[in-house]
């Protein structure tokens, strides 16, 4: 109990530091592009109805999770082809280097072009950026299966999708995690971006609006939103995370305690 | 029951090539207890992963009840030389147990049985909930040993199993396994390097030569089918087999040829 509390402490702490200098630094700010926090926090309330929320925060949840998903079943998909046999490895391993070297902001025009300015064209984009961490760690992951645990698997008649879901992806998946969590952050990045570019809705959208129509510290709560929604997202992923990998964790400390 | 005749297998791969193993010929009986002893490198392994089609071999055949072996038989269970390994970390004991049962198609409650009886029989049975690492090497490779006999098999090939476990659970593992050989009928074929072992537990030891491997000797072990580690081991007898395959082990590290 002690021991939370202090956590929470730890936790709380820097965070709450900034804050406060945010606030002190700002307070009698007559900068226009600067408001002070206490002008941002009190415009919050008035931007943020729960009208805006659905008819743009809503919208912005959906594409990242649809282009996020997509990216996450495609990636472990093709990344457990890719790792599982050698031959196609090295067929694929130049193109995916040179594939992941490319900035995935630059996709958004480039699949504008293809693919409209619609929601398919955000969730193509979300995909194409979040794919590759995905993709990589799993290849990385599928590749490192202990060759032990596969010739247990193999002599037990464990073979095909058995092997699949018991074997190789249980072994993969803190690699799995990892790329996730990686393409997390870049499709936070990425729907923003989609948004800025060509949208009627959107948090990408009204933070672009509200700057365009120099609602500063409007703007300014678009920006504490998108925080907001990263670390929301960041706390589920943990959550999933420390769930799934359980074992890991465990296997990690028992192997520190007696290496 | 098990037949190997004329096994050869040389490795090849990055410039280098290694006969593992030579010309090896040798029996099993059904529900025989066979040790294979020899120097350390000299293909103990090799031989047991061809006897249970994990290896091709590249010459020569093995034989199980009169039919080629050619991949993972069932009815075969394999007890790794590394327990450590071939655990699977992301699963409970009992599912480690349980696992190739559920691949043979067996019923939940069935299962459940075997499982509960497996580690009942070594001992674990209130360990069905723990995680592999969270026990310490010798109820790991009692795990291990419990996943092999769950599997009902009817040849049970161990690879030094018994190598990485203190002296007291290792005599106490020795006397598991004769057990249970008793008990069920099981045909064992037991590697091992360490020659006191091979006579307390075989019914007949089978020595190898150094690299390139051959049978060198094969050896009775004509020791009361009741063996104790008190007795057994300070019997005049078994003084007199052990010092005999110690020599043979002896001359066949130097490279002497039989005798
Ligand atoms: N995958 C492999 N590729 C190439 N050479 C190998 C391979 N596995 C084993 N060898 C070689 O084959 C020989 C026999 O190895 P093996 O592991 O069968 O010996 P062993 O009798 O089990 O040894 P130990 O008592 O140390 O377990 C060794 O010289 C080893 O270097
Ligand atoms: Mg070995």
């Amino acid at each position: 109990m002690r021991r939370a509390l202090l956590r929470l402490v730890f936790a709380v702490a820097l965070p709450a530091l900034l804050v406060t200098v945010w606030w002190v630094a700002s307070a009698g700010s007559t900068d226009v592009y600067w408001p002070p926090l206490r002008t941002i926090v009190e415009a919050f309330p008035d931007v943020w109805t729960a009208e805006r929320l659905r008819g743009d925060v809503l919208p912005s949840a959906l594409r990242l999770a649809g282009g996020y998903a997509l990216a996450a079943v495609v990636g472990v998909a093709l990344g457990t082809a890719i790792g599982s046999y050698r031959r196609v490895r090295a067929v694929c391993e130049p193109v995916l280097e040179f594939l992941r070297a490319v900035p995935p902001p630059v996709l958004v025009p480039v699949i504008m072009l293809f693919a409209g300015i619609g929601d398919t064209m955000k969730v193509t984009v979300i995909a194409a950026g979040c794919v590759w961490p995905v993709l990589l760690n799993t290849v990385e992951g599928v590749r490192a299966v202990d060759p032990v645990m596969a010739e247990t698997a193999r002599s037990y008649g464990i073979t095909g999708a058995a092997r699949l879901r018991n074997l190789v992806l249980r072994s993969a998946s803190p690699q799995i995690f990892a790329g996730l969590r990686q393409a997390l952050s870049i499709g936070i990045i990425l729907m923003v971006i989609s948004e800025m570019f060509a949208a009627s809705n959107g948090l990408g959208f009204t933070i672009v609006q509200f700057q365009r129509g120099f609602a500063i510290p409007d703007m300014w709560t678009g920006i504490l939103v998108l925080g907001l929604l990263g670390f929301l997202l960041s706390v589920v992923f943990q959550w999933v995370e420390r769930r799934v990998l359980g074992w890991y964790h465990g296997l990690r400390a028992s192997a520190r305690r007696s290496p | 029951m098990l037949d190997v005749r004329g096994l050869k297998k040389v490795y090849e791969g990055s410039g280098r090539r290694v006969e593992a193993v030579r010309d090896l010929t040798f029996a099993v009986g059904a529900g025989e207890l066979v040790c294979l002893v020899g120097p350390s490198g000299c293909g103990k392994t090799t031989l047991l992963k061809c006897v249970g089609g994990l290896l091709a071999p590249t010459g020569g055949e093995v034989l199980l009840e009169g039919r080629k072996v050619s991949g993972p038989p069932p009815g075969m269970a394999f007890v790794f030389q590394e327990y450590g390994r071939s655990l699977f970390p992301w699963m409970r004991v009992g599912e480690n147990v349980g696992l190739p049962l559920r691949q043979k198609g067996l019923s939940r409650a069935r299962r459940g049985e075997l499982v509960r009886d497996a580690l009942g029989s070594v001992g674990l049975a209130d360990a069905v909930r723990a995680y592999p690492w969270q026990l310490s090497g010798g109820m790991q490779q009692r795990v291990a040993i419990a996943r092999a006999l769950a599997y009902e098999p009817r040849v049970l090939l161990m690879d030094e199993p018994f190598a990485a476990v203190d002296a007291q659970t290792r005599a106490d593992l020795e006397d598991l396994v004769r057990g249970l050989w008793r008990e069920r009928g099981i045909t064992i074929l037991f590697v091992t390097h360490d020659i006191d072992e091979a006579v307390y537990l075989g019914e007949r030891v089978i020595v190898l030569s150094a690299s390139p491997t051959v049978v060198r000797e094969q050896l009775k072990v004509d020791l009361p089918v009741e063996r104790d580690q008190l007795h057994t081991r300070v019997d005049p007898r078994f003084a007199e087999l052990r010092t005999h395959v110690y020599e043979q082990i002896q001359a066949a590290k130097k490279g002497v040829v039989a005798s």
